[in-house]
């Protein structure tokens, strides 16, 4: 099979198993069988894929021009396979978790919600894989779209509303300001002032910059109009939707937070940063300085919310948005470094993040707890599950011998490098401290839920209502995360090779 | 004074126009508003008349005796035939509805209509 | 074959034509929606092969003498890429929604009289098929007020569910009637000064004895051409229901029969924008119309001020074919801003979105027709919770309404993509910003739709509804499957559309 072939498969594949899905509406048993085999094929077909990357090779394919002169086209290159695999890796026991959280819940309309997941997939490995801006922002809406049903999937007020502000937030940001940016870049290329709408190494204003037909202002402007406009990296003040989207069932707020939705936000910002507008001449031009004070607030600012949340889902929503602006923080350092640490955040985030959900999933799931303040003993209930959680938490807090230690280290050397630029260093300094004080938040938000739950009492009233650990996919879906987690801090080879290529790549 | 004598023709279809279309934005008599447009069209066809006629021409009718003869532009005229022929067909139409709507209203009043609709909605 | 080949210029109009006269005598029984479907579908495919004719020939016009008088004497047909495109449109749409008018109309009037119905519904199709394809502008008013006629009685023809149809009627039949009047009065104008009414023949004799004049001490005919030019600007502006002159296209959408509202949506409007391009770009030049007049200004402020208060009455809508109908006036906006902007995209985007648009709305109205024909109805309130019990349908109205939105793989989307280029290429980035911003008043009115659709709850004790019938759901389908279609690949109709483009601007790609 060339490549080619593989990447037009890994999007077939999802697009039909959700046509299989839809197909088997009646037969449960047969319907998550393809969803699980489904799964499987996808990340077998972009996992055949890294060799080649790893190798330095770049298979590119056109689908389809849609527009004359503007193709919806693939190309494969190595911060798009990063995104590609975590997204397909973590959909495996996102799936196996669906299914024992659906069935455990006795959820409505499961055949829709299924027939979804696969949708948004294909989208995501459509953005991770774009090889213009056209095809970027076609799947980066389609993802938004195919979510939606996902995350109203309760199909009561509350639900709507929250739907409402979702796709409200996320569309206002994308038309407003990520497709007039494309349009924008579209219309400097048909007066020749811009080199290509692809993706190019070292950016596509160059020449542009450098003749003058593109003005530094404008250049700033469309950084500023792709930053906001990918309001999926939830960067304040577009982060609203993320806790809005809480109402959605555990698996979807597990497939948002680690597998696809916002990982596709910051891959985006990363993806424009390096290859649309060049980190070198971000740097240069001093037109995106702006970003790592927005992204230092970001992370203080969702930490403290953080802090004052009981409901747990939401906590973990804030929690994502601290960490999502790590990856941007690690972007708007516009060094080498910082790119190759945001690209590792990615991964680390996604792996913990996703056992934090899949964990108060099962709590929901056995106990039908949602508020931190009722977790008290309920450790030694679910042993599996705290545990998991706990681990998680280390990551989340970066804390060895788990990954999240691992990128929070690499963003460090990041900061480092950027001191050897010679400026006035109150950025780098800035940064440092963010680092500093978030990693004290984080511990101060996460460590009081392990500690409840392992080192105090029952409550009467839960004495009264014995419970074990959730089903079994859920237990092992979250045990095969937590133990991924673990091990990518010892083996996390791979990533770092792919993300040591994007490095490259920059410098 | 000059310039309204020199322009007689432009001026008759100017106010013929003008009458028209105050009657149709002023009546609400739904069969005065349809005179009226009709009134508004034929100023219309005397404005094209009109400019059909060249000085001291004649009918265009080619005559050997007279080969210096100088001829109106008949073009003008044939196309207000058809555009008569519009007319007509626009003012019957008009009525067709409006007896329609006298039928179904009991009025051709266009505020008794609107009060019959509102009363309606609630 | 070859003699029809040859006349297929007149054929597609007089063949409608004559089918409306036979239908109004023999059509009775049922006969009518058979002859109506053979001519709908006749004409058909005379417009593709048209447009295949003149993407084919070399000079990229056919021009059709009436009687073989040549023009400026006689009457010439002329098909170039900008009017066989609207041809095609016209053309696809009238099929298409004849399809669906048989069950749809025999349920809105007295089945005695559907005969009539169909005569009417092929005059309005000889009507716009006319205006589109006459190369005479006073042949072009004839026709409009052929298609004018035809629809002021379709219109009435909803007096059956709603009695509110007939004043619609009454007040498009005098805004119409005063547009097309306007229209009439200015070609006077132009003929005092031109002595022509072939729209290739003015347009030589004011761009070769006029215009040039225009700098020198004495010139001709100044304000003359002003006046005529303005009174065809404003009659042409009420026919396609520019903002401020929208008013009578609510009603006379909301009213009408479904089938009819569809036809009208997608394809006389369009026709309307077609006549004013054509002036515009042919008949008076964009350098007279444009850079003397600066109409273009004009029109950008009324098409802004259409794309947000149109939509923005949409969003305050609850009867859903009034809902569509603001939508329209929104819609109109953007096509209108498109070659307002008077570069190629922006002409390009103008002409694609007639197409995109015909698709979007008319499978839209379709849907809302289909809810009609079921439920009698369709005010927001009638469609809580329908999504279940007519999935297909109200699918097909929400691929359309993700269309109005400009949802990315949507036919809509390729006409934003290119109108905000276009305006950005411009330099107007005011024009950009109001496109998406429309957009976005969009998302809230097809999203208000959607929700009710898909997460209202069905009112207690009101009878089951089934899906459509089949000769409606095909149809509505068919063009929802192609407002999707045109927006994966759009490379047909860009090509149509830039060449179009291309050619009206006179410039070489």
């Amino acid at each position: 099979m060339t490549p080619e072939m593989t990447i037009l498969l890994a999007i077939g594949v999802p697009l039909l198993g959700s046509v299989l899905i839809a197909m088997s509406d009646r037969v449960p048993n047969l319907r998550e069988a393809f969803t699980l085999l489904t799964a499987v094929a996808t990340f077998g077909l972009v996992a055949s894929l890294y060799p080649l990357v790893i190798a330095g090779g770049q298979p590119r394919v056109e689908l389809l021009t849609v527009i004359p002169g503007v193709p919806l086209s693939f190309k494969v290159e190595p911060l798009g396979m990063v995104y590609a695999l975590v997204a397909t890796l973590l959909w495996m026991p996102n799936s196996l978790y669906s299914i024992g959280y659906m069935r455990g819940n006795n959820e409505k309309h499961q055949t829709r919600f299924y027939i979804c997941f696969p949708l948004a997939i294909a989208s995501a490995i459509g953005i991770a894989f774009a090889e213009n801006l056209f095809t970027m922002f076609v799947f980066y809406e389609t993802l938004t779209l195919s979510t939606f049903p996902l995350v109203t999937h309760k199909g009561n007020t509350d639900a709507v509303r929250s739907g409402r502000v979702y796709l409200g937030i996320l569309l206002t940001t994308s038309v407003c300001f990520q497709l007039l940016a494309v349009l924008w870049i579209a219309a400097l290329h048909n007066g020749g002032a811009v080199s290509s709408l692809n993706f190019t190494h070292g950016g596509i204003f160059r020449e542009g910059l450098a003749s003058g037909a593109v003005s530094p202002a404008i250049f700033g402007l469309l950084f500023f109009l792709y930053i906001y406009g990918i309001g999926k990296a939830a960067l304040m003040p577009v982060h609203r939707w993320l806790p809005a989207a809480m109402v959605a069932p555990t698996p979807v707020s597990a497939f948002l937070h680690a597998v696809a939705v916002v990982k596709a936000g910051v891959f985006c910002v990363i993806k424009v940063t390096v290859y649309v507008f060049g980190v070198d001449l971000l740097q240069s031009q001093g037109r995106g300085d702006w970003l790592i004070y927005v992204a230092g607030t970001t992370i203080l600012a969702a930490s403290l919310i953080a802090l004052f949340q009981d409901n747990l889902k939401k906590r973990l929503a804030y929690s994502t948005i601290s960490q999502l602006s790590y990856v941007v923080l690690g972007v708007a350092l516009f060094t080498p470094l910082g790119i190759m640490a945001a690209t590792f955040h990615i991964v680390a985030h996604a792996f913990g993040k996703i056992t934090l959900f899949f964990a108060a999933g099962s709590v929901y799931t056995a106990a039908h707890k949602t508020q931190v303040s009722q977790l008290d003993g309920i450790g030694r209930r679910m042993p599996w599950t705290m545990g998991a959680f706990a681990i998680g938490t280390l990551s989340m807090i970066g804390v060895p011998p788990v990954v999240g230690m691992a990128s929070k280290w690499l963003l460090i050397n990041g900061v480092v490098e950027a001191w050897s630029i010679p400026d006035g260093h109150f950025a780098e300094v800035f940064a440092l401290v963010v680092i500093l004080f978030s990693t004290l938040l984080n511990a101060g938000y996460f460590l009081p839920i392990v500690y409840r739950a392992f080192f105090k009492p029952l409550s009467d009233s839960d004495r009264a209502h014995p419970h074990g650990e959730a089903p079994w996919p859920i237990v092992t879906a979250l045990t095969f995360t937590a133990a991924l987690t673990l091990f990518f801090f010892f083996w996390n080879k791979p990533a770092y090779e792919l993300a040591e290529l994007v490095r490259r790549a920059v410098g | 004074m000059q310039v309204v004598l020199d322009h007689y023709n432009y001026w008759v279809c100017v106010i013929l126009m003008m009458i028209g279309f105050y009657g149709v934005i002023a009546k609400t008599n739904l069969i005065k508003k349809a005179l009226s447009l009709s009134l508004f069209q034929t100023g219309v066809l005397v404005f094209y008349i009109s400019i059909g006629k060249v000085e001291g021409g004649t009918g265009p009718v080619l005559d050997p005796r007279n080969p210096e003869a100088v001829y109106s532009n008949p073009l003008p005229h044939a196309l207000m035939l058809t555009a008569i022929v519009v007319g007509v067909a626009t003012l019957s139409v008009a009525m067709a509805i409006i007896v329609n709507i006298r039928e179904r209203y009991g009025t051709i009043d266009e505020r008794d209509i609107e009060d019959i609709e509102n009363q309606a909605q609630e | 074959m070859e003699r029809i080949h040859q006349n297929l210029p007149a054929l597609i109009v007089v063949l409608p034509l004559c089918m409306g006269l036979i239908t109004s005598i023999i059509g009775r029984r049922g006969l009518g929606w058979w002859l109506a479907m053979g001519t709908a579908s006749a004409v058909l495919a005379m417009a593709v092969q048209l447009l295949v004719n003149v993407l084919e020939s070399g000079t990229l016009t056919v021009t059709y003498q009436m009687g073989s008088w040549p023009a400026p004497f006689g009457i010439v047909y002329v098909v170039d890429p900008l009017n066989a495109g609207v041809l095609t449109i016209v053309a696809l749409i009238g099929a298409i929604v004849t399809l669906y008018a048989r069950k749809s109309i025999a349920s809105e009037m007295d089945p005695r009289r559907l005969h009539f119905f169909y005569a009417l519904w092929l005059f309005c199709m000889t009507g716009l098929l006319g205006i589109t394809i006459t190369g005479d502008a006073f042949n072009l008013y004839v026709l409009l007020e052929i298609s004018s006629l035809s629809t002021y009685t379709l219109v009435a023809l909803g007096r059956q569910r709603n009695r509110r149809a007939l004043t619609a009627a009454i007040n498009y039949l005098v805004l119409g009637s005063i547009g097309a009047t306007f229209y009439l009065l200015g070609i006077a104008y132009l003929y005092m000064v031109t002595g022509s009414l072939n729209i290739a023949d003015i347009q030589h004799i004011l761009a070769t004895k006029v215009f040039p004049t225009w700098g020198t001490d004495a010139p001709m005919y100044r304000t003359t051409v002003y006046v005529g030019f303005a009174l065809m600007a404003v009659g042409l502006s009420l026919k396609l229901a520019l903002f401020p002159l929208h008013g009578w296209l609510p009603n006379a959408y909301t009213y009408a029969p479904s089938s009819v509202s569809a036809l009208l949506a997608s394809t006389a409007t369009k026709v309307g924008a077609y006549a004013f391009i054509r002036v515009i770009f042919t008949l008076v030049g964009t350098g007279f119309a444009y850079r003397m007049l600066h109409t273009d200004v004009v029109l950008m402020v009324s098409a802004g001020a259409a794309i947000l208060v149109g939509s923005w009455m949409a969003f305050r809508q609850t009867s859903l074919k009034k809902l569509l109908a603001y939508s329209s006036i929104g819609q109109i906006g953007y096509i209108t801003l498109g070659f307002a902007l008077g570069n190629v995209n922006g002409l390009t985007a103008s002409i694609i979105h007639l197409f995109n648009h015909a698709l979007t709305k008319g499978g839209m109205f379709m849907a809302l027709g289909v809810v009609a024909y079921r439920l009698g109805n369709t005010r927001l309130q009638d469609v809580q919770g329908l999504g279940r019990k007519l999935p297909f349908t109200m699918a097909a109205f929400t691929a359309g309404g993700l269309g109005l939105i400009g949802v990315p793989l949507t036919a809509g989307f390729v006409s934003k993509w290119y109108l905000v280029t276009a305006c950005i290429e411009a330099g107007r980035y005011e024009m950009a910003a109001i496109v998406l911003v429309g957009s976005l008043i969009a998302l809230l009115y097809v999203w208000k739709v959607v929700e009710a659709i898909y997460f209202g709850k069905r009112p207690e004790n009101v009878p089951g509804v089934k899906e459509a019938p089949l000769t409606m759901l095909v149809p509505t389908l068919l063009l929802a499957g192609a407002s999707i279609y045109f927006g994966i690949d759009a490379s047909t109709s860009a090509r149509v559309a830039t060449a179009a483009a291309h050619f009206l601007l006179g410039v070489t790609p």
